[in-house]
């Protein structure tokens, strides 16, 4: 990373030449005649207080290399090689390290880890360079890396970082690092004596969405143990009080932007888990318990995947998305041809039947790969959350899920409508034997639909496995909830099946505070029985003669 | 003078005799002979036998159900554990302080839960008449409330299985819970006494098995003659078309809520006799995969006969103690394709193979 | 004591609630000499008026043939009369007091009034027996019927009714063995064991042969006066034996009512069913 030199750098650094002279002028002096190179290499000396010296001399320097040095030390990746003493940048690779020198960047080769020499720190160093670093990026011409380095900054302010801070703040033009510098001068400013500059700072933080913002005006207004207020002035206490007020409004507003998220996300694992049923089920009538070991099997396919591909974590995930709709899809159309196929008009026998199937393959999962869970890495890209702010954090896993998730409703609702696979479906779903009449294969569209039914289940166990175990009792979790979310929606109608299992995923996180996750579960569980009673045909029934009857 | 006003196929009554002779001569030898005896049966049989005719209960229920009304229960377990439940907080109250916290009146989880008093639920279990009678009475209210909900609104076939799975998950997950009351995950076990006798002594199990023995006699009984009256045959028709049966002016809800109701009751009646003879009641009798297997005794004996029921039950969990014995990995590639090949080639279960084969003979 | 505590104290005295209040038979009031009357009846499926606000009267033991095409809206009718569909809009009463839509099938069928299905729908795993006897008029309570026996009486009145379909010799048979045209008429006698006021009856003679289709037509014809009969059937030919009075139905609502020959001469009539 290249960072541009600018002339609040300078100043910056004549600032900091400015309070170091004050602190130390013996060392400034020799510092002055040392040249770049020699500085680094002297940070190599054992003594911790020489060390302290020779970074910040670093830090004075206008070299481009600098920050990386000051990181690499920090991070633990500067050493000193054992014959020459030269002050080397060191990546591990394998068992050797490969070594460029630090000062210069020159590579020059793999060693073994016994040929080189760790440069030590201790914390006080260590919080010291960060500081620096942070200090000298505060200039960077990207952003993002001033916004980090303000939070770092922010995190153990002194008169000096705050200078810097100030002067930075005059001149920033980014809205999220002004905002960020803004947080750091208002919190700082309550630390004032001026009584005016409180006010200000209270008045600032009204704005602000931090947790650090929060506990420092609740503070304010807290009581000592003998019950009087540690804040002396009313007036601060009233405004600190009110800033409260509007901060926790807006946080109300955040937690139910996380609780309906949560919901939506739960909401879309049941959409996916339940779709597959909603096509077996609600299209061909044929009660699937299996359905359950689809998803499983997904799940393990994700899992070889990733067994075949272990470099290639992301791609192998893409890639698992078709290889476990086909397998789970061929699964279903043998269970289909297999068993179904001479069941159908018995939906009672289907529903033993595929129970048989799904306790073979449970059986057959646990003996293949035992019975332990097995854990599927995510990739880099899905790890982690987005940040948008103190309180409120989307993990980009379950955000993933949600978009996928609609994505796959959206194929599913074209293939129904629009190819020529999904019309014989909905024709057959009418009326079976005109469709026969018409010349419609009836025996391979079963099949298909099932399959596709199946392959979707397959499809939703790859999301599964993101965010869950991989075991044999993977589908069995999910099963009760799928038919849940199906019945809820309404048979043989997908939106209501979209509609019912969103629902469903939002009421059982707004429950979850009051009643803990089980009972909400349970209760969401009674809401559905207690609703079938009202509407049997769920909240989108499908009306008509052929309903009727 | 019984057997011929109750059975009048040979099948029935020669199950019936068969039920008899188990009922009194295996306790009696195990209580006459001694160990040595090629007559001895060991407590661990005594035990085991109790229990396959506990299952042969609860099979019983779910034919009556199943078979005869077509209603398939996917949470018949769910009335089989609250009776066993039931059961189980009697058995924790005679415990008394002899409890690892030697509490006179909170049962050891409740000590560890640092509850202070009794729930008002567990409240006159400590009498056993009332014990007895709270066996049948929590599953028949159950039965009757969410059977008053689904028939009254019609809600039928595959639709009223789910919602049945659904009832006994959701229980499952409630008394997985603490605070519930009735011990969270580990259930209610450690029992000392019933009625003042030990369970680990020879003789009270040996009376608990004839006692089970007599209970399933009196149900198989009394089903028996139900099938036989005009009620029965209603819940048959209902079974075949149901419409019809509402059109000839039969209330078919009440009909099938009453069903409902009596083979809950006896589920819960199977369910008590099973605890005291196993030691346990946890709430991994409420899971969905539980009300499967009774459903597949079932099937393997034949729906729609009761002694299949019997039989079912009874062969089936003799393979599973034989199976999950020599080889436990097999067990549920067995039960699986028990499910698949009953369904598909045997729908009306061995008795149906058996009267296909007595009907062939009288063909020749 | 006073008059108003009286029914509390009386130990004879049995209240509504525990009462399953028996139908008694003649308690519909056909002062007017109309047992059903349906009024600006409507019924629509997904938009599709299956009937439009039609209007029906059906006079005390009248024999009424409803005849009409395809989607005429017949089958939906006795659907409504039977309680199994639930109009959107319009009345439906039976005799001059009994509203019908307030009431559901089985209720509707022990007030009096029965149906035959299109299908031929009797208990095939029952002997033909007991498919009467299930039909038999008496208090259907769950109760009841667990110690229900059968009276001399009642006995009496399923043999009749096996002489009446001529299915004495097949009494104990299952009645899935039967043939087509036998479970029609099995279905007619569990008609005429639950002495109905009004008979509601679908396509009785699909399936049979001549002389059956003459033998229902007989039966039928002597049904009327005691019972109150309405026949949908297709079958032209029979429709002319037995009808006095036909209605046409098309697209939900009468297209019109009279003799068998005015309605066959009728230009509307024949419009509807050979098209324009």
């Amino acid at each position: 990373m290249k960072y541009r030199v600018t002339y609040p750098v300078k100043f910056v650094v004549l600032v900091l030449m400015l309070f170091s002279f004050i602190g130390t002028s013996i060392a400034q002096e020799e510092a002055t005649e040392l040249t770049f190179s020699a500085t680094v290499s002297r940070l190599k000396v054992r003594a911790l207080t020489a060390k302290g010296k020779a970074i910040e001399q670093l830090a004075k320097f206008q070299n481009s290399r600098k920050i990386l040095i000051l990181q690499a030390l920090v991070d633990g990746d500067l050493f000193e090689v054992r014959d020459s003493g030269q002050i080397v940048i060191a990546e591990s690779k394998e068992d050797k390290y490969s070594i460029v020198l630090a000062d210069n960047g020159n590579g020059i080769g793999l060693v073994e880890s016994s040929a080189i020499k760790k440069i030590k720190l201790n914390n006080r160093l260590r919080s010291k360079i960060r500081s620096l670093v942070a200090t000298l990026q505060l200039n960077s011409a990207a952003a993002e890396v001033r916004l980090q380095a303000v939070k770092t900054l922010g995190k153990s302010i002194n008169q000096q970082s705050l200078f810097t801070l100030k002067k930075r703040a005059e001149i920033e033009k980014d809205d999220d690092v002004l905002d960020a510098l803004g947080l750091v001068i208002a919190l700082d400013n309550l630390n004032s004596t001026d009584r005016l500059i409180r006010l200000k700072g209270i008045e600032t933080l009204k704005q602000k969405t931090s947790l650090k913002a929060v506990n420092r005006l609740q503070a304010i207004i807290d009581k000592n143990n003998e019950g009087q207020f540690i804040e002396p002035d009313a007036e601060i206490r009233k405004q600190a009080n009110s800033a409260l007020v509007k901060i926790q409004a807006r946080l109300q507003v955040y937690a139910v932007a996380e609780t309906v998220f949560f919901g939506l996300s739960l909401g879309a694992v049941l959409v996916l888990a339940a779709i597959g049923l909603a096509i077996t089920f609600g299209v061909m009538g044929v009660i699937n318990m299996a359905h359950g070991e689809m998803m499983m099997l997904g799940a393990y396919t994700t899992y070889v995947m990733q067994l075949l591909l272990p470099h290639h974590i992301g791609l192998s995930l893409i890639l698992s998305i078709p290889a476990a709709f086909m397998v789970s899809g061929i699964v279903g159309i043998g269970i289909e041809r297999g068993i179904i196929r001479h069941l159908y008009g018995r939906p009672l026998e289907t529903l033993l039947a595929t129970f048989g199937v799904s306790l073979v393959l449970q059986q057959a999962v646990r003996s293949i790969f035992s019975p332990l869970n097995r854990s599927v890495i995510t990739p880099d890209w899905m790890s982690g959350s987005w940040q948008i702010n103190d309180f409120l954090s989307l993990t980009w896993n379950r955000l993933y899920i949600l978009v996928f998730c609609l994505l796959v409703f959206a194929f599913l609702l074209q293939i129904l409508r629009r190819t020529r696979l999904g019309l014989e479906v909905r024709a057959v779903s009418q009326n079976r034997n005109m469709a026969k009449a018409m010349g419609i294969p009836t025996d391979r569209v079963d099949a298909m639909t099932f399959g596709l039914g199946s392959g979707i289940a397959g499809v939703a166990g790859v999301a599964l496995s993101q965010i869950t175990n991989v075991g044999p009792n993977l589908g069995q979790a999910y099963i009760v909830d799928s038919f849940m979310v199906v019945v809820f929606g309404g048979v043989g109608n997908l939106w209501g099946t979209l509609v019912a299992g969103f629902s469903l995923g939002i009421a059982n996180k707004v429950l979850e505070p009051y009643a803990g996750a089980v009972l909400a579960k349970i209760l969401v569980l009674v809401f559905i029985i207690l609703f079938i009673q009202k509407r049997p045909r769920g909240l989108f029934p499908q009306k008509g003669r052929a309903a009727e009857s | 003078m019984l057997l011929k006003l109750l059975g009048n196929d040979q099948e029935s009554r020669f199950v019936l005799l068969m039920l008899l002779a188990v009922t009194l001569i295996i306790p009696l030898c195990n209580l006459i002979f001694s160990a040595g005896s090629a007559f001895y049966f060991s407590a661990y049989t005594v035990s085991l036998i109790g229990k396959y005719l506990t299952f042969a209960l609860l099979a019983l229920s779910l034919d009556l159900v199943w078979g005869y009304c077509g209603i398939l229960v996917l949470g018949q377990g769910a009335f089989f554990a609250l009776g066993g439940y039931a059961m189980g907080m009697y058995l924790m109250r005679q415990i008394g302080d002899r409890g690892v916290y030697g509490n006179p009146d909170l049962p050891d989880f409740m000590v560890f839960l640092d509850w202070k008093e009794l729930p008002w639920y567990w409240s006159g279990f400590e009498s056993f008449p009332f014990a007895l009678l709270m066996v049948m009475v929590a599953p028949a209210i159950l039965a009757f409330v969410f059977g008053w909900l689904t028939f009254r609104s019609r809600v039928t076939g595959v639709y009223f299985s789910i919602i049945s799975q659904a009832l006994t998950y959701a229980l499952l997950l409630s008394f997985f819970r603490n605070e519930m009351g009735f011990g969270g995950n580990n259930g209610l076990t450690d029992f000392k006494d019933i009625i003042g006798f030990s369970l680990q002594s020879d003789t009270v199990r040996a009376l608990l098995l004839m006692g089970s023995g007599m209970i399933l006699i009196a149900a198989f009984m009394v089903c028996q003659w139900m099938i036989k009256t005009r009620l029965g045959r209603v819940v048959t028709a209902i079974r075949d078309h149901e419409s019809r049966v509402r059109f000839l002016g039969y209330r078919v809800e009440m009909f099938k809520l009453w069903i409902f109701v009596f083979s809950a009751i006896l589920a819960g009646l199977a369910g008590a006799l099973y605890v005291p003879q196993v030691g346990i009641i946890n709430p991994s009798e409420f899971s969905p995969l539980i009300s499967l297997e009774i459903v597949v005794w079932v099937a393997v004996g034949g729906r729609g006969s009761l002694y299949g029921a019997i039989i079912g039950a009874v062969l089936v969990n003799y393979s599973k103690t034989v199976l999950t014995g020599l080889f436990p990995e097999v067990w549920l590639f067995t039960l699986g394709a028990v499910f698949i090949l009953v369904t598909i080639y045997m729908p009306d279960g061995l008795v149906g193979l058996w009267k296909r084969k007595i009907g062939g003979f009288k063909d020749e | 004591m006073s008059e108003s505590a009286k029914p509390f104290l009386d130990r004879y005295q049995t209240f509504n609630f525990v009462n399953k209040r028996p139908v008694i038979k003649g308690n519909v009031d056909v002062s007017h000499g109309t047992v059903l009357y349906m009024e600006d009846v409507s019924v629509s499926f997904d938009g599709f008026k299956a009937l439009n606000n039609l209007s029906l009267y059906i006079g005390d033991g009248e024999l009424r043939c409803l005849i009409g095409p395809n989607g005429a809206g017949k089958t939906t009718l006795m659907d409504v009369i039977t309680g199994k569909t639930k109009p959107d809009s319009g009345s439906v009463y039976f005799g001059q007091t009994i509203d019908l839509l307030q009431m559901d099938e089985s209720a509707i069928a022990q007030a009096g009034i029965c149906r035959k299905f299109q299908k031929p729908s009797v208990f095939e795993k029952l002997s033909v027996f007991e498919n009467l006897e299930l039909s038999i008029q008496s208090d259907k309570g769950t109760w009841v019927t667990l110690f229900a026996t059968l009276n001399g009486e009642q006995r009496d009145r399923i043999d009749e009714v096996l002489e009446i379909i001529g299915m004495s010799s097949l009494r104990f048979q299952p009645a899935g063995i039967l043939s087509h045209g036998q479970k029609q008429w099995l279905e007619i006698g569990m008609l005429l064991m639950q002495e109905p006021r009004v008979m509601l009856v679908d396509e009785p003679v699909a399936g049979m042969t001549h002389q059956e289709i003459d033998r229902t037509a007989e039966l039928l014809l002597s049904l009327q006066g005691k019972h109150s009969v309405v026949v949908v059937e297709h079958d032209m030919a029979f429709v002319r034996s037995i009808a006095k009075k036909v209605t046409v139905l098309h697209e939900g609502s009468v297209l019109m009512e009279g003799t068998m020959d005015e309605v066959q001469n009728d230009p509307r009539v024949i419009q509807v069913y050979l098209g324009e």
